[in-house]
């Protein structure tokens, strides 16, 4: 045997160390370069494509203008009427879903006969294709003359109603809540199955009757369930376009336009691609505000369960 | 006694209602699905009725046999294609931590907090100009890169489980990596590989944002398929209810089969 000059014995170790380090970091790179690819470049090109005006019926139209489409969009009191309808239909499609989503999710967490029967048709909305519900939503479940909603109401006397003509908000809502409140549920349920069993025992021991329980000791539990459900979900539902797409096409007029439909309106009707763009990026930026609370509620839920295991 | 009996057997009742109430647009699209137009058409729901398959015969006349391929395609390779990618990204951020784990995990998710409409311009121009407009690739491609962070994230949350001696006993056995990756590991973790495929498969299935501006003659997908009946509307509910039928079906079985990891897969590994 011969000894080893301690020179090279230390250059040997340290690219020992560097290929293990690759090796540790070889089987996450082609997920990274694939997700960088297709999404980070696609964005990169929508936030240059945002300073150009462009029109795909006029090839080589594309020039540098600046501002210009982002002036346009604040100036463009359509643009103010969808984000008021995104808004709107996010904020109440979410409260509505996460208020059903946690009464069933309550209902669901105790034991009675077909309990896994019942949590198999409540999560079936959620399963469901969107364009095919929005479908069956617009037709044969709220016709004003044969829906079968019109024939349900109708002997309360609130028949007739044409509620995608009359009502296209509603209607629509009435399609995404559907959607979404098993969403919640699943989520809330998941909250309710983590209470340890320990501390709601002890505080009936103590004498609390089975609302004082639910109020101080399940609702304060439920909290950050809520919080992760109120904003994933809300990531999600700005960007309804299947229902709108398919039940009320944006209107009458523009009463449900929200921004996904009106930017898929210049694009792909308009063909404006730099408008396009443009409304893309600043969709974005509304969106950011929201996905950072949503990220950090996903990893307190992450690290809140790591940390207890 | 007495009393709290009562009370449960209510809630059961309630709970039971509200489970046949959320189910039962999805219950009337299958029972007209079986009926003759003029059954479909009633002033009053109409139960009893005799049962054909007359509109599923018009469904495939019209057609639908290539968008169903067309899905089923876009589905089944961008699920097999989205695994391949997120399982050795999972392990590398789960088994074997990295310095920067949680940036990469960061990053992961926040791609699929980009809303579709932010990329869809250059995607529509860009696949345009590689001449993949209406092709099957592109759809494969983008629903690989939509349901990626979801895989990563559920597969992380999985391979976490194993509990660490089992891949300590591997190493001491003198097992090379291959053989604790291959032999010890994906075999515990399959189950979970299966869920997250599954969890994937939905998605992709479904997607419209995408099919509809990017697929026209030779690679729309069922929910394109569906577009046809909205201009229909009022005369054709019954076909209309089997086309639906058939376009949600595939996804609704396998959602029931996954439902355990429905949970965890949308709230990207957080909840179980």
């Amino acid at each position: 045997m011969t000894a080893i000059p301690a020179g090279t014995g230390r250059t040997r170790a340290k690219a020992q160390e560097r290929r293990q380090k690759w090796s540790r970091r070889a089987p996450l790179l082609p997920a990274l370069i694939f997700a960088v690819v297709v999404t980070q470049v696609p964005f990169l090109a929508t936030v240059v494509t945002s300073f150009h005006s462009w029109n795909l019926l006029r090839p080589g139209s594309a020039r540098f203008v600046g501002l210009a489409n982002y002036a346009e969009v604040f100036t463009d009191s359509e643009f103010y009427g969808a984000a008021l309808n995104t808004v709107v239909m996010t904020a109440g499609c979410v409260l509505a879903s996460m208020a059903l989503g946690i009464g069933l999710a309550l209902l669901l967490d105790r034991p009675f006969p077909g309990r896994g029967a019942v949590r198999t048709l409540l999560i079936t909305p959620f399963l469901v294709m969107p364009v095919a519900s929005a479908l069956l939503w617009k037709t044969s479940m709220l016709d004003p003359t044969y829906g079968l909603v019109d024939q349900v109401l109708r002997p309360f006397g609130l028949g007739g109603v044409d509620w995608v003509g009359e009502h296209p908000l509603v209607a629509v809502l009435i399609a995404l809540v559907w959607r979404w409140t098993p969403f919640m549920m699943l989520i809330v349920l998941a909250g309710l199955q983590s209470q340890s069993g320990e501390v709601l025992e002890a505080a009936r021991t103590d004498g609390a009757g089975p609302w004082q329980v639910f109020r101080h000791v399940t609702l304060p539990h439920l909290r950050r369930f809520v919080e992760l459900g109120v904003l994933l979900g809300s990531i999600y539902v700005v960007n309804t376009f299947d229902e709108i797409y398919m039940m009320t096409q944006g209107g009458p007029g523009t009463a449900t336009t929200n921004l996904p439909y009106y930017l898929y309106q210049r694009v792909f009707q308009g063909f404006d691609v730099g408008q396009g763009a443009a409304l893309g990026v600043v969709v974005v930026a509304g969106t950011i505000v929201v996905a950072v609370f949503a990220l950090r509620a996903v990893f307190t839920a992450v690290s809140g369960r790591e940390a207890g295991a | 006694m007495r009393r709290t009996s009562a009370g449960r057997f209510l809630l059961a009742v309630l709970t039971w209602a509200a489970g046949l109430l959320f189910f039962a647009p999805v219950g009337w699209m299958v029972l007209t699905a079986f009926k003759q137009e003029a059954d479909a058409h009633t002033r009053t729901p109409k139960l009893l009725f005799e049962p054909t398959l007359d509109q599923f015969r018009q469904v495939f006349a019209r057609g639908i046999g290539p968008y169903l391929l067309n899905s089923a395609a876009a589905t089944v390779v961008s699920c097999l294609l989205v695994l391949l990618l997120a399982v050795p990204a999972a392990y590398a951020l789960a088994i074997r931590p990295v310095r920067a784990t949680k940036d990469a995990l960061f990053f992961f998710i926040s791609t699929k907090m980009l809303p579709l409409v932010a990329v869809i311009v250059p995607i529509f121009v860009g696949a345009e100009q590689v001449h993949l407009l209406d092709s099957v690739w592109a759809l494969i491609v983008l629903y690989t890169g939509m349901n990626l962070p979801i895989a990563v994230w559920m597969m992380r949350s999985f391979l976490l489980e194993v509990p660490g001696e089992v891949l300590e006993a591997a190493k001491v056995d003198g097992a090379s990596l291959r053989s604790e990756v291959t032999r010890v590991l994906l075999p515990m973790v399959a189950p979970g590989i299966a869920a997250t495929g599954l969890i994937c498969a939905i998605f992709a299935w479904n997607e419209f944002f995408f099919a509809v501006n990017l697929t026209a003659i030779t690679a729309p997908t069922v929910p394109v398929f569906l577009v046809g009946f909205i201009t229909s509307e009022g005369l054709y509910w019954a076909s209309l209810s089997a086309a639906t039928t058939l376009a949600v079906l595939p996804v609704v079985i396998v959602g029931w089969i996954a439902q355990r990891q429905l949970v965890r897969g949308l709230s990207f590994g957080a909840l179980k």
